[in-house]
C-alpha cells in the first residue's frame, strides 16, 4: 500500500470527482471533497517523510518501466510542493461550504466541488509525474477545471475572466506541448530523466533551443510572470472566493515547479544559463513584476485585484531567486513558495470571510471593518505583515533568505531593490489597515464575525504564518536538501551527457 | 528558582499583564491594577537580575533558533541593565500617571492601551537583554508594530496622518537600510552575537564598513537622527503617557541604544573610530542636535517642542556613540538615563497642563505656575536637568560627553554641545519663565491635575535629583561594562 502513494496520490481525487458527481448533494459533495483532499494531505505528508529517509521514490505506473511506460518520480522537491498544494486545498476546502453556498447557484454547487477535485488532481498529477507529456495532460486537467471554476461565480464579469484566461491559458499550454513535441523529435523520449540525459548530445542544435524557448514562455503564461501577467488580476478577482484562495496559494507555484523541474532537472542548469542570460532576464523581470505590480496593487479600489496584484509582485520575488542560480537562491525561491501560499491563503481566506458576511470586497465595503469583524480584520493584518515580511512571520523568513542569496553573489542591488520593493507592499498593506481600523462603517453595515467554520481554517493559516516564521525546521531543511539536489543533480545531468 | 530563569519574566510578566488588562476591561480599577502590579513585579525582576549580575552571575537564556545560527537569545550585560532598569521603573511611574491622565481626560479605549502599553514594555525587555542582532531586530519590529496602536489611539484624521509617518519612517528605515544592514554583517562576519570588540573578521573592507555604518545610523530609524526624525513630532498625536514613556524613553531611548550596541558590540570602539565615514556622521550628529534645537525654538505647541528637544537630546547620545572613545560611550550610557527621567518629566507636565486646563500651546501659560506649583516646579527641574545644570543628574552625562570629544580629538563638538546647552536655557526655560514671571489668567485658582500624575512627576523630579547625587555610582556600574 505505502508503496502505491506516489499513484494514489494523483489517482484519489481524480476518481473522486466523478463519484462527487454520484452523490448530488452539495453538502454531502463538499463533505466527501474535503475527505478526498484530507486524505491527499495525508499521502502527501507520507510522501515528504518517505522520501526525506529513503530518498528519490520512483514508481513505475502499471509496472511498465520507464522508456515504455509512465514513471512518477517524488524527490523532495514535488514532494515538498504535493503537501503545500494538498495542505492548502484542504484547509481553503474546510471553509468553503458556506461561502459557496452563498456565491454560487444551488443547481451547480456539486459540480463546483467536482471541478475542484478535478483541479487539485491536475496540479497534483503535474507535480508527481516524471513525464513530460503526462505534464501537459494534467496541465490540461487542471487548467479547464480552473476555467470551470471561475466561470461558476455569480458576478457576470468572471464569464469574460475565465474567457480570457482560457485563451492564455491554452496558448501557454500549446507552447508547452509543441516545446515537448521538439523535444521527443531529438530524443525520442518523453522521460524526464531520460529527457535530462539525453539531451545535452543535441544541446547545441536549434530545435532545442526552440524547445526550450517554448517551454520557458509557455510556462511563464501559466505562472503569470510580467508581461504575461495580464490574465491574473481577473480571473482572481471575479472568481468566487473560495477559489481565488486555492488558486492563489497553489495554481503559481505549480507553474513555479515546472519552471524549476524544466531549467533545472531537465535541462539542466548549464544549458539554460549558457547561451541566454535567461538568468538576468529572470532577475530583470521579476525586480519589474515587484515593483509595477506593487505600485498598481497600491490604487485598486477592490482589495481582491490588489491583493491578486501583489500575487504578481511576490511571483516576482520567486523568480528573481530563480535567477540567482544558486542554492541559497533557490531556496529562497522554495521557501517563498512556501511561505506565499501560507500568506496568501490567509489574505484570501479572510476575505472569503469578509465576502460572507458583507457581500463585498471593496474599499467602501471593508470601512471600519476593525470593528464590525475584529478577528478576520486582525486576521488580515497579520497576513498583510506576513506579506511584508515583519520578523516573527513567515515572510521574514523568505526575504531573509532572498537578499542573503543576492548579498552572498555581490548583487547589492537586486538585494537593496528586493527589500525597497517590500516597502511598496507596506504602503498596500497598510493602506488598507487605515481603511479598515480608521474610516467610519456604512451606515447599517453588517456586522460580526463568519461563521466558526470559516474562521477556524482562516485561523489555522493565520497561526501557520506566525508558526512556521518562529519554527522553521521543516520548510528550511526540506528546501535546502532540495535545493542542493537539484542544482548538484543538474550538475551530474551535464556531467553523463558528456561523457557519452 | 534560577536567575536565568527570571529573565524569562522579564518578558513574559508584561505579556502576562495584558491577559490581566485584557480579562478585566470592564472593572478599570482591576484593570489598572494588573499595570501597576506587572511594572511593580517586573522593576523587582529586573532589580533581582541587577544584583545577580553584579555578584558575577551568568544569565542568559536561549529560547528558539529561528533560522541556522540565527537564535531568540537574552544575555543580560551593563548596558541593557540600565536600560532595562530605566523602562521597568518609569513603566510603574508611567502607569500611575496614565491612571490620572487617561480618566481625566476620558479617553477610549482604554484597554487596547494598556495592553499594548503592555506590550510594548516586552519588546523593550526584549532589546535590553537581546544576546544578537537578530533578536534585537525581532524586538525592534514588534516594538514598531505594537506602539501604532498607541499613537493612532484617537482614531481621527490628525492620528491617522501622525501614525502613517510614525509607522512609514520607522518600518521604512528598518526594512529598507536596517535589515539589509544586518544581513551585510551576517554575511561578512557569519555571526551576530553582540562581542566586545565587534564581530567583523580581521581586513574586512573599509568601505564596506563604512557603507554598513551609514545603514546601521541610518536604518536604526528610533535614533531619530536627522534626517529620518520626522516620525517623532508626527508620534507626538498620541496620548500623554504614551509620548512620555515611549516617545521620550522606551522608543526612542531603544534607538540609540541599539545604535550603541552596534558601534560597540558589532563594530568595535576601535574599529568605528578608524572608519574615515565616522567624523560625518559625528558632524551629523552635531548638525541634528543644533538644527533639532532651533526648531525647537520655533515650536509653540508644548509637545511638539518637546519633541524636537527629544530629536536634539538623542543626537548627543548618536554622538557619543559615534565619538567611540570609552568616555564618550559612558556619557551615551549616562545621558540615556538621564535624559529618560528629565524628559519624562517635562512630558508629565505638558500633559497635566493639557488634562487640567486644555492648554497645549505654550503661548497660553502665562501665569499658569502660580495655578499648577507643583507641576511647574517639577519641569523646571527636569529642565534644569536637560540643560545639564547641577544639582542635577544631567550634568554628569554632558560632562563625560564633552571629555569623549576631548578624547576623540572632535574639539568643535564641545562648542556644538555648549551651544546646544545654551539653546536649551532658551527654549526650555522660556516655558516656566512664561508660567511664573507673567499675570495669572484672571479668575485662577490653584488647580493640579489628579493626585496620581500629580505623585508620578514628584517622583520622576526627585528621580533627577538622586541621579546627581548618585552619579558616581552609575559611572561606575556603567564604566565596568566590557567594551572591548
Amino acid at each position: 500500500m505505502l508503496s502505491h502513494l506516489p499513484i494514489l496520490q494523483v489517482i484519489l481525487p481524480l476518481l473522486g470527482a466523478p463519484a462527487c458527481l454520484i452523490l448530488w448533494r452539495p453538502r454531502i459533495a463538499w463533505a466527501f471533497s474535503f475527505f478526498i483532499s484530507a486524505l491527499a494531505f495525508i499521502i502527501s505528508g507520507l510522501l515528504l517523510k518517505q522520501v526525506w529517509q529513503g530518498g528519490e521514490i520512483v514508481y513505475a505506473l502499471g509496472g511498465w518501466e520507464a522508456p515504455w511506460g509512465i514513471e512518477y518520480r517524488i524527490d523532495l522537491l514535488n514532494a515538498f510542493l504535493l503537501l503545500i498544494v494538498s495542505g492548502l486545498s484542504t484547509v481553503v476546502l474546510a471553509g468553503a461550504r458556506q461561502s459557496v453556498a452563498r456565491e454560487i447557484p444551488a443547481e451547480k454547487q456539486t459540480l463546483f466541488y467536482v471541478a475542484w477535485l478535478l483541479c487539485l488532481a491536475g496540479q497534483l498529477g503535474i507535480l508527481a509525474t516524471g513525464d513530460a507529456f503526462n505534464v501537459f495532460v494534467f496541465l490540461e486537467i487542471s487548467s479547464l477545471s480552473t476555467y470551470t471554476l471561475i466561470s461558476l461565480s455569480r458576478q457576470r464579469e468572471a464569464l469574460w475572466a475565465a474567457f480570457q484566461y482560457l485563451i492564455v491559458g491554452t496558448i501557454g499550454a500549446t507552447f508547452v506541448l509543441i516545446g515537448i513535441g521538439l523535444m521527443y523529435m531529438m530524443t525520442g523520449t518523453l522521460n524526464m530523466a531520460d529527457l535530462a540525459q539525453r539531451l545535452p548530445e543535441v544541446a547545441d542544435t536549434r530545435t532545442v533551443f526552440a524547445a526550450y524557448a517554448f517551454i520557458i514562455v509557455g510556462v511563464c503564461l501559466k505562472l503569470a510572470l510580467f508581461p504575461l501577467h495580464a490574465w491574473l488580476p481577473n480571473a482572481y478577482t471575479f472568481a468566487p472566493s473560495v477559489v481565488t484562495a486555492f488558486l492563489a496559494a497553489t495554481a503559481t507555484k505549480v507553474a513555479v515547479y515546472l519552471l524549476i523541474r524544466f531549467s533545472f532537472t531537465v535541462f539542466g542548469k548549464d544549458f539554460s544559463t549558457f547561451d541566454v542570460p535567461l538568468h538576468s532576464i529572470f532577475i530583470g523581470l521579476g525586480l519589474i513584476a515587484v515593483f509595477s505590480a506593487s505600485t498598481v496593487a497600491i490604487m485598486q479600489r477592490n482589495i481582491k485585484r490588489a491583493i491578486a496584484y501583489s500575487s504578481v509582485a511576490q511571483i516576482g520575488y520567486m523568480i528573481i531567486g530563480l535567477g540567482l542560480g544558486s542554492v541559497l537562491g533557490l531556496q529562497a525561491t522554495l521557501l517563498h513558495l512556501f511561505n506565499h501560499a501560507l500568506m496568501k491563503g490567509a489574505l484570501f481566506m479572510a476575505m472569503v470571510a469578509m465576502m460572507l458576511r458583507i457581500g463585498g470586497i471593496t474599499v467602501d465595503d471593508i470601512a471600519g471593518l476593525g470593528k464590525r469583524m475584529p478577528v478576520t480584520a486582525l486576521a488580515f493584518v497579520t497576513g498583510g505583515l506576513s506579506l511584508i515580511g515583519v520578523p516573527l512571520t513567515v515572510g521574514f523568513v523568505s526575504k531573509w533568505y532572498l537578499v542573503s542569496a543576492a548579498f552572498s553573489q555581490g548583487m547589492w542591488l537586486v538585494a537593496l531593490l528586493v527589500v525597497l520593493g517590500s516597502l511598496l507592499a507596506v504602503m498596500y498593506i497598510w493602506r488598507l489597515v487605515e481603511i479598515m481600523y480608521f474610516r467610519e462603517s456604512p451606515e447599517q453595515a453588517p456586522r460580526g464575525e463568519a461563521p466558526l467554520t470559516v474562521l477556524l481554517p482562516l485561523l489555522l493559516l493565520v497561526l501557520g504564518n506566525i508558526y512556521f516564521g518562529i519554527d522553521t525546521r521543516l520548510p528550511v531543511s526540506v528546501t535546502e536538501a532540495a535545493a542542493s539536489s537539484l542544482l548538484v543533480e543538474a550538475y551530474q545531468g551535464v556531467q553523463v551527457g558528456g561523457a557519452k | 528558582m534560577n536567575a536565568a530563569h527570571l529573565l524569562n519574566w522579564t518578558l513574559l510578566i508584561p505579556l502576562l499583564a495584558v491577559v490581566g488588562i485584557v480579562l478585566c476591561s470592564r472593572w478599570e480599577n482591576l484593570r489598572e491594577t494588573a499595570s501597576l502590579g506587572a511594572a511593580a513585579i517586573l522593576f523587582a525582576v529586573v532589580c533581582t537580575l541587577y544584583g545577580n549580575l553584579r555578584d558575577g552571575v551568568e544569565l542568559a537564556v536561549h529560547w528558539i533558533e529561528i533560522l541556522p545560527g540565527l537564535a531568540i537569545s537574552f544575555r543580560v550585560d551593563t548596558m541593557g541593565m540600565v536600560f532595562a532598569l530605566i523602562a521597568s521603573s518609569l513603566w510603574f511611574v508611567t502607569v500611575l500617571y496614565a491612571i490620572g491622565y487617561m480618566r481625566g481626560h476620558d479617553e477610549q479605549n482604554q484597554t487596547r492601551f494598556y495592553a499594548c502599553f503592555a506590550v510594548a514594555i516586552s519588546a523593550v525587555m526584549g532589546i535590553a537583554f537581546a544576546e544578537n542582532l537578530f533578536t534585537l531586530f525581532v524586538f525592534y519590529e514588534v516594538l514598531s508594530l505594537c506602539t501604532y496602536p498607541l499613537v493612532t489611539h484617537a482614531g481621527n484624521e490628525k492620528a491617522k496622518n501622525g501614525g502613517r509617518i510614525y509607522l512609514g519612517i520607522l518600518l521604512g528605515t528598518s526594512i529598507a537600510l536596517f535589515l539589509p544592514a544586518i544581513i551585510g554583517t551576517w554575511m561578512l562576519s557569519g555571526t551576530l552575537d553582540f562581542t566586545p570588540g565587534g564581530v567583523f573578521p580581521e581586513g574586512t573592507s573599509p568601505v564596506l564598513l563604512s557603507v554598513l555604518l551609514v545603514l546601521f545610523a541610518f536604518g536604526i530609524g528610533k535614533a531619530a537622527l536627522m534626517p529620518f526624525h520626522r516620525w517623532l513630532p508626527a508620534a507626538m498625536v498620541a496620548p500623554t503617557p504614551v509620548s512620555a514613556l515611549l516617545h521620550a524613553v522606551a522608543v526612542v531611548k531603544a534607538g540609540v541604544f541599539s545604535v550603541v550596541k552596534v558601534v560597540v558590540f558589532i563594530f568595535g570602539i576601535d574599529t568605528v573610530a578608524d572608519l574615515p565615514v565616522t567624523s560625518w556622521l559625528v558632524y551629523l550628529a552635531g548638525a541634528s542636535i543644533l538644527l533639532a534645537s532651533l526648531v525647537a525654538m520655533r515650536q509653540d505647541n508644548f509637545k511638539s517642542r518637546l519633541a524636537y528637544s527629544t530629536v536634539s537630546q538623542l543626537g548627543y547620545i548618536t554622538l557619543g556613540a559615534f565619538m567611540a572613545s570609552q568616555a564618550a560611550i559612558v556619557g551615551s550610557m549616562l545621558h540615556i538615563t538621564m535624559h529618560a527621567f528629565g524628559k519624562i518629566t517635562l512630558f508629565f507636565c505638558a500633559g497635566a497642563v493639557y488634562v487640567a486646563h486644555h492648554k497645549s500651546e505654550i503661548s497660553q501659560l502665562d501665569g499658569m505656575g502660580r495655578v499648577m506649583p507643583v507641576t511647574f516646579i517639577a519641569f523646571t527641574l527636569g529642565a534644569l536637568s536637560i540643560i545639564g545644570l547641577p544639582p542635577l543628574g544631567g550634568v554628569w552625562s554632558k560632562w563625560f560627553l564633552m571629555m569623549g570629544a576631548l578624547d576623540s580629538g572632535y574639539l568643535i563638538m564641545l562648542a556644538v554641545l555648549s551651544i546646544s546647552s545654551l539653546l536649551n536655557i532658551v527654549y526650555l526655560l522660556e516655558i516656566p519663565a512664561r508660567a511664573f514671571l507673567r499675570p495669572a489668567p484672571a479668575g485662577a485658582s490653584l488647580q493640579e491635575a489628579r493626585p496620581s500624575s500629580v505623585v508620578a512627576m514628584v517622583i520622576t523630579t526627585l528621580m533627577c535629583i538622586a541621579l546627581f547625587i548618585y552619579g558616581s555610582d552609575l559611572y561606575e556600574f556603567i564604566r565596568s561594562a566590557r567594551l572591548v
